[in-house]
């Protein structure tokens, strides 16, 4: 690479390559999500999902994608006709700003900030504004209503799901999101195992950040009609629609990052080598998870009732197998290429397990009414996130200061931080149970 | 690596700007929201100055300082906008001329 | 060269921004219009290598305080409020007084730079969050302490001011 482009100039000309990347796949990337949560859904309601556009519902979401740039661009009489151009491109562009500093591997980030993660924080705080200036220039009372809502959620879990991270942050001691990936190589430990409440803390709180289901309130379609984005069509609402996406992927990331040990494998000081050799036996697991895959889409081809169907399972084998090759053979280049790839692996699997712990929690939960949410976030998650963070200020105190075992500080304050959960917990089910119409 | 800056002068005097359109704001302005935005518009150009310094200085005491400006203009502003929501439930205006219960 | 360059276009945005934010009828454009002027203050933060000041700013300020208004904007919305009068009739004295302490805080400036001796440039340390984080807890700990509970009085007035009497 550096002999293509003279060195003077990487560092101007690798983030704007990364940036294009990003931007381009991207949308690219948010429609395909949308069409695995179709079949996610699909599968856990045992049916089949789209299979009429593209062999398996493939062609789906550049069918939908045509579908919305096609269709008429409605404003309503009344609206704010700057707000209503404005607002969507202020969510759109706060979410792909958080690309910036979000780490896909060791070599792939764009800009690593000194306090990289409360840049992200910040930028999706930021994207607030798109709803709520969404709802207003609709100039309509769902709207505004939905907006004021959506609004309300997402400033009241920013909070919790901030002081989730405090916790991970705490053992990381370092707001660069480069160095909390290598506290957590260097600790030999990914940060969930240390701080589970945290993550907990935060999943609930990025559910809410993202106004996925069980919190999607203000968006869901038997409430406010479609809550902020009622007036929204076409194009603009697929704006919205990409950036809640993109916002989805963000806080995957960020989760990844700083509790799932970001593009390091399980165990990352596990250093079991193949005997005589200098690789190492779990860098052998990213072609074995690609192999088992193709395996099972070979398996899976002659039962397809289609000819097309079997073609593409066999080609998605096919293409499962020419990947795992790819990891067994970046085994022997350099230890950059190496990182890169392996890196850039683990990051995905992460990301994708999270969002389908997302799709998951979607498709199991009903929905909160909109002050048991707003109870659930003041009243539960954010005492809970505050005593977690004491839990592992604590724990970190007890070992640096009087020497006790890591893994026992953890424990006891873990055990400490469950029962104060449960105490809240407890607490809380007491008012919910009364009867809500009380001469109030 | 040498700590570069431009000169603070173009602080000041961005500073100055700001700080001489947010005076004009709460001095012209009858609505008292955006009196109230005028005002965050004062602190902020003392948040600018204090940094600019701050940076000067190689002392981060200024930029301490200015945290606590943005801690207190949060706490004013919560507590004004909650005074204009109660006057507003009473009286139903927004504007400072018509603010004048204690004239007989 | 860059840093000028840098500086001029935060700072072109936060003044335009301010006068639009002052002069404009509607008063969610004049919420907006503070939103870029305070973002426009984020970026001369970020330039003058105060980073942690950036990101609190942007979070606190932009995101908080700024959504406080244009929530209360929105619960007080006045359809008639946009045909009225905005500037009360003590405009142009007013605009004159505040042009003049202008011009005064201006000479000011001018006439102390000759008096004063000129600073030389001190490095900071380049780990900002670590340092400010630093002074916060242990020079500065009774202020962060009456600050908290200046947030959590202020916290409980608004709440109190705020709420409907059943």
């Amino acid at each position: 690479m550096s002999q293509l482009i003279p060195p003077a100039i990487i560092p101007y000309v690798m983030p704007l390559v990364y940036a294009v990347v990003i931007v381009a796949v991207l949308p690219l990337m948010a429609g395909y999500i949308v069409l695995l949560e179709r079949k996610v859904m699909a599968d856990m309601q045992a049916r089949l999902g789209p299979m009429r556009v593209g062999p398996h519902g493939l062609l789906q979401p550049i069918a939908d994608a045509v579908k919305l740039l096609l269709k008429e661009d409605i404003i309503p009489n009344d609206a704010d006709r700057f707000m209503f151009y404005v607002a969507p491109l202020v969510s759109v562009t706060m979410a792909l700003l958080a690309y910036a500093a979000m780490p896909f591997g060791p070599a792939f980030q764009i800009a690593d900030l000194n306090v990289g993660l409360l840049f992200i924080l910040a930028v999706s705080s930021l994207g607030i504004y798109g709803i709520v200036l969404g709802g207003w220039a609709s100039n309509s009372h769902y709207s505004l209503l939905g907006a004021l809502r959506s609004a309300a959620q997402l400033v009241s879990y920013e909070t919790a799901a901030g002081l989730g991270l405090v916790s991970a942050l705490l053992l990381a001691g370092s707001l660069s999101m480069k160095d909390i990936v290598q506290a957590q190589a260097d600790q030999g430990v990914w940060f969930i195992l240390v701080a589970p409440i945290g993550f907990f803390v935060y999943l609930v709180g990025s559910i809410a950040e993202t106004n996925r289901a069980p919190f999607d309130l203000p968006e869901a379609e038997s409430e406010l009609v479609a809550g902020y984005m009622t007036e929204y069509s076409g194009f603009r609402w697929s704006l919205y629609f990409l950036a809640e996406y993109a916002n989805m992927i963000i806080v995957a990331g960020i989760a990844t990052t700083l509790f799932l040990g970001g593009w390091l494998r399980p165990f990352p000081r596990l250093h079991q080598h193949l005997i005589g050799t200098s690789l190492e036996l779990l860098d052998a697991l990213p072609s074995l998870i690609f192999i088992a895959i193709a395996l099972y889409c070979f398996r899976l081809a002659p039962r397809q009732p289609v000819r097309i169907q079997k073609l593409v399972m066999a080609a998605a084998g096919g293409l499962c197998l020419l990947l795992a090759g790819a990891m067994a053979g970046s085994l022997f280049a350099s230890p950059a290429v190496m990182q890169g790839v392996h890196g850039g692996f683990w990051f995905m699997v992460k990301v994708m397990a999270y969002l389908y712990a997302f799709l998951w929690i979607r498709f199991t939960f009903p929905r909160y009414r909109f002050d048991q949410l707003m109870r659930l976030g003041w009243r539960f998650l954010i005492p809970l996130a505050l005593v977690n963070v004491m839990g592992v200020g604590t724990a970190i105190v007890l070992q640096q200061l009087w020497g006790w075992d890591p893994r026992g500080a953890e424990l006891v304050t873990l055990a400490a931080t469950i029962g104060v959960a449960l105490l809240l917990a407890h607490e809380d089910e007491k008012p919910a149970s009364q009867p809500l119409a009380e001469g109030e | 690596m040498a700590p570069t800056m431009i000169s603070p002068d173009y602080y000041l005097m961005l500073s100055l700007a700001l700080f001489t359109i947010g005076v004009i704001g709460v001095l012209t302005r009858r609505n008292v929201i955006i009196i109230l935005m005028s005002i965050e518009l004062i602190l902020n150009a003392v948040n600018i100055n204090l940094v600019a310094f701050s940076r000067l200085w190689g002392d981060v005491n200024g930029q301490v300082f200015a945290i606590f400006i943005i801690t207190d203009a949060a706490a004013e502003a919560a507590v004004g906008l909650g005074i204009i929501l109660a006057f507003f439930r009473n009286r139903e205006t927004l504007l400072a001329d018509e603010m004048d219960l204690l004239k007989w | 060269m860059f840093s000028h360059t840098v500086f001029y276009f935060f700072a072109l945005l936060a003044v335009a921004s301010a006068i639009m934010m002052v002069t404009r009828r509607n008063i969610i454009h004049s919420a907006v219009y503070l939103i870029t002027t305070l973002l426009a203050t984020a970026g001369i933060f970020l330039q003058l290598d105060a980073e942690f000041l950036f990101v609190v700013q942007i979070i606190l300020y932009v995101g908080g305080i700024m959504v406080l208004f244009v929530f209360v904007i929105m619960l007080v919305n006045l359809d008639v409020s946009l045909r009225l009068v905005q500037f009360n009739h003590q405009r142009f004295v007013a605009g004159a007084l505040a042009l003049i302490l202008g011009g005064q805080v201006f000479i000011a400036f001018r006439v102390g730079r000759g008096v004063l001796p000129h600073p030389v440039l001190r490095s900071m340390s380049p780990k900002n969050t670590e340092a400010v984080g630093d002074a916060l807890f242990t020079h500065y700990m009774l202020p962060f302490e009456i600050a908290s509970i200046l947030l959590l009085v202020a916290m409980i007035g608004a709440v109190v001011m705020a709420k409907r009497r059943v």
